[in-house]
């Protein structure tokens, strides 16, 4: 079981990678932020598994606040982009 | 190893091999538009599959309802943010990449009616 989670988080982490390569290429800045987004979802996935190879489940609660902070950053930053400022 | 642990193990590999496509499709599509195709819809249902992978192998209810949560979460946040980006693109006035010589172009349309817009260059 844990050769499962060891393949599934390599193959996430491979994800990681290409995802970065359009984040540091990307031509606008909603590239980046589409890049960004996307490795903060699969950062979510990466620490539930590693909770879970790991059996430590806790590593659950920190996927949540993870992906609760990733939605509000990306809505942040597409405010910031549309309107120069935050308000 | 019973039949729930092959069945989690079969979820899990399928769902890396969806992040891994969405990855390819988000590293190579020719622009911003097509780029959130991949991401916003492989990668649900990549986070759909891996975490009902986790939910069949979780030892607690606890444990459970926090995956489920999790996914629940996952589900309406990723298709959101998407759309978002989407709209914010499309509110700075960037135009959607067309294929060059009319190589996408619908059958039937005269020539030039698929004309690059937006230069297309990736």
């Amino acid at each position: 079981m844990t050769t499962v989670f060891a393949a599934a988080s390599i193959a996430l982490t491979v994800t990681l990678g290409l995802v970065l390569i359009r984040a540091v290429r990307g031509p606008t800045v909603f590239d980046r932020l589409l890049a960004a987004n996307a490795i903060g979802t699969k950062t979510v996935l990466l620490l539930a598994l590693l909770g879970f190879m790991q059996g430590r489940p806790e590593f659950l609660d920190m996927a949540l606040i993870y992906a609760l902070i990733n939605f509000v950053t990306t809505l942040a930053f597409l405010r910031l982009v549309e309107h120069g400022r935050l308000s | 190893m019973g039949p729930r642990e092959l069945l989690c193990g079969l979820l899990l590999l399928l769902g890396a091999f969806f992040a891994l496509t969405g990855a390819v499709g988000v590293l190579r599509m020719p622009d911003f538009y097509t780029r959130i195709h991949p991401a916003g819809k492989v990668d649900t249902f990549a986070q759909t599959l891996i975490l009902g992978g986790l939910l069949l192998v979780a030892e607690s209810p606890l444990v459970g309802v926090r995956l489920a949560l999790l996914w629940a979460l996952l589900l309406v946040t990723t298709p959101a943010a998407a759309h978002a980006l989407v709209r914010a693109a499309h509110l700075d006035g960037r135009e959607p990449w067309r294929a060059p010589d009319g190589a996408g172009a619908p059958t039937g349309a005269p020539d030039g009616a698929g004309a690059p817009v937006g230069g297309g260059a990736p």
